[in-house]
């Protein structure tokens, strides 16, 4: 089976460029997750995926339109529709047979915890609760890949742990997944990351790769060091350098939240030279 | 207190489609009103019938424009003649009296010939007149046709409009852009709950028009129907696309009322179109409720055959088509999800 996601994609929106020649590969039974700031571009590799989006160069490469599940970032959920008219749109919509359709709701409904609100109205559910149904609207048709927009945040832990069960339950039916999301740590569970910055590629791979693909290092120091590449982690500082080690500073190895903060100082540092 | 009038200020500088509206809606009401809002009938055109028709054409008054003269013809032809609006008058010139017959359905016209003919009786006697279809030249059985439109007009544009906005205030809008539905199939799923409402809405006005202010309801039924169909058509292809150039439901709102206000002062409903200068009279002729309330106002009070109607029925549907194909067009813009497969970048 072949691979889905962006052969060197450049998106354009009004003039501006939202994704610089970016790619992204996701194999059946896989889950990608793309990481990113604010106005990185995550949603913007969600909507071309989804094609909602024109490309201004480079490939896309997704399954047949029907084939494809969809989460908006805002959960998709249609406020003035219960639960139950929601999945049951989604199942007329996409003809899937009265034999078929009332079972694979409830089995849903199941797994996401809804079953005992399926009567309630998208508009009263909660946040996590709108998500999970979201996630299980873009399920329903049993697509070949999936698409998820920021499916857990704002959403409590309890929930968001109940949302990757269902990724990975549907991963391991054969579903290619592809999920953004601001949480790191869900990051590490993806078979690749795409880490995006600015709309350009900061790291592409496994968690493994993207740790390795650090220029530089990661120290620890208990105190800033002035003019340097810092943030900070609890109460003491993480300082990236590419070249001599900070004063007093001790190398770690770096988390991916790291490695990820210390791109984007690559990045910027590269740009600015 | 400074604060809040700056922050204002700059809200409104961004807003500039209701800034828009605030400069240039006084101006256009201004002109508009001006040319439109008369109920003065300078001219009547109307037709001369039966033996005396050619002999009596010298003596008609000027006010009365004659249009027809056809000395074979008798009172039935004139009142058919009437019936399918063909003109506002007419004369049945016997050979020893002379009746005018007035079409009631034309409120301001009527009122003039019969204050014309009134005036002439003096002078000609064996002159006499009979208003039909509205004897009484009751304002409410012409008006009522004409509300049933506005309704229409309303549900129609005004509530459709806030359709697709309110999708895509949900973000629903992106659901439904990835579902295998064709753009044809979003806008008619759209309009059904609105094309039910609005016609269930025109029964109610009618039976109330007909019932408790005693319009009258003398054609068919069907005729009614297929213009009210055809008109709805128009309406809510308008609120769509109104629906679909709006950011957010405010937009919608005030973009439907601006095209809601046209209809109402230039359709015919309350000024007559003949009164209207024509600057503004061309702007009339391009509103679907011009057209909605001659069908309607032809079927219930002149009870005016199928076959008077194709113009304005013709038109309607005309207009509906191109609503229709515009929010559609609108429709695929937005629901322009790729079908699959690769996409690549031309």
């Amino acid at each position: 089976m072949s691979d889905w996601g962006l052969d060197s994609v450049t998106v354009r929106i009004g003039g501006v460029i939202a994704l610089d020649g970016v790619s992204l590969a996701v194999a059946p039974g896989e889950v990608a997750v793309v990481v990113g700031g604010d106005g990185a571009g995550k949603t913007t590799v969600a909507r071309t995926l989804a094609g909602l989006v024109r490309v201004a160069a480079g490939t896309v490469r997704r399954p047949e339109g029907r084939r494809v599940g969809y989460q908006p970032a805002g959960s998709g959920v249609w406020p003035d529709l219960t639960v139950d008219e929601n999945l049951s749109f989604i199942a007329t919509a996409f003809r899937m047979g009265a034999a078929d359709a009332p079972g694979r709701i409830d089995q849903l409904l199941g797994a996401t915890g809804l079953a005992t609100v399926r009567d309630r109205l998208g508009a009263q559910l909660s946040g996590g609760m709108r998500q999970k149904l979201g996630v299980a609207m873009a399920l329903l048709a049993e697509p070949e890949m999936l698409i998820l927009d920021e499916p857990t945040t704002g959403v409590d832990p309890v929930s968001r742990h109940e949302l990757w069960r269902l990724v990975s339950q549907t991963v391991a039916s054969g579903t290619a997944v592809v999920m953004t999301t601001t949480y790191l740590d869900e990051a590490e569970r993806a078979g690749t990351i795409l880490a995006l910055d600015g709309g350009r590629t900061l790291a592409v791979g496994t968690p493994a790769e993207v740790r390795r693909s650090l220029r530089g290092a990661v120290y620890a120091s208990d105190h800033p060091v002035e003019g340097a590449h810092q943030w900070r982690r609890g109460a003491a500082w993480r300082i990236w350098t590419d070249g001599e080690a900070p004063p007093g500073g001790t190398p770690v190895s770096p988390d991916l939240g790291d490695v990820l903060i210390a791109a984007a100082f690559d990045a910027h540092g590269a740009a600015a030279r | 207190m400074w604060a809040m009038v700056v922050k204002e200020f700059r809200q409104v500088r961004r807003d500039k489609r209701t800034l828009a509206m605030m400069i240039l809606m006084p101006i256009v009401l201004l002109v508009v009103f001006g040319y439109a809002a008369s109920f003065d009938v300078s001219s009547v055109e109307v037709a001369l019938v039966g033996p005396g028709a050619e002999s009596l054409r010298s003596q008609v008054p000027a006010r009365l424009m004659v249009s027809e003269v056809d000395p074979s013809a008798g009172r039935d032809e004139a009142v058919d003649m009437l019936k399918r609006g063909r003109v506002v008058a007419v004369i049945v010139a016997e050979a020893d009296s002379q009746t005018v017959l007035v079409d009631g359905s034309e409120l301001f016209a009527a009122r003039a010939v019969v204050q014309i003919v009134t005036t002439a009786r003096q002078q000609t006697p064996g002159l006499s007149l009979e208003v039909l279809f509205n004897p009484g030249l009751d304002t409410s059985a012409v008006l009522v046709p004409g509300l049933g439109g506005l309704i229409l007009l309303f549900v129609g544009t005004v509530i459709t409009s806030l359709g697709v906005v309110r999708e895509r205030q949900a973000g629903t809008l992106e659901q439904l852009a990835v579902m295998p539905l064709r753009p044809r199939d979003v806008f008619i799923g759209k309009v059904a709950p609105y094309f039910v409402v609005a016609f269930v809405d025109l029964i109610i006005v009618l039976l109330v028009g007909t019932l408790l202010f005693d319009v009258p309801f003398n054609g068919s039924v069907f005729t009614l129907a297929l213009g009210s169909l055809l008109f709805l058509f128009v309406t809510l292809g308008v609120g769509v696309v109104i629906s679909s150039v709006s950011e957010n439901q405010g937009q919608a709102i005030q973009l439907a009322l601006m095209t809601l206000l046209p209809q109402v002062l230039l359709s015919g409903l309350i000024f007559p179109l003949s009164s209207m200068g024509a600057g503004v009279r061309w702007i009339g002729y391009l509103l679907p409720l011009t057209y909605f309330n001659q069908v309607a106002k032809g079927v219930m009070v002149r009870g005016a055959p199928i076959d008077s109607l194709l113009v304005p029925l013709g038109l309607l549907a005309l207009l509906g088509a191109v609503a229709f194909s515009l929010a559609v067009l609108r429709f695929r813009r937005f629901l322009a999800a790729g079908d699959g497969g690769q996409a690549t970048a031309a």
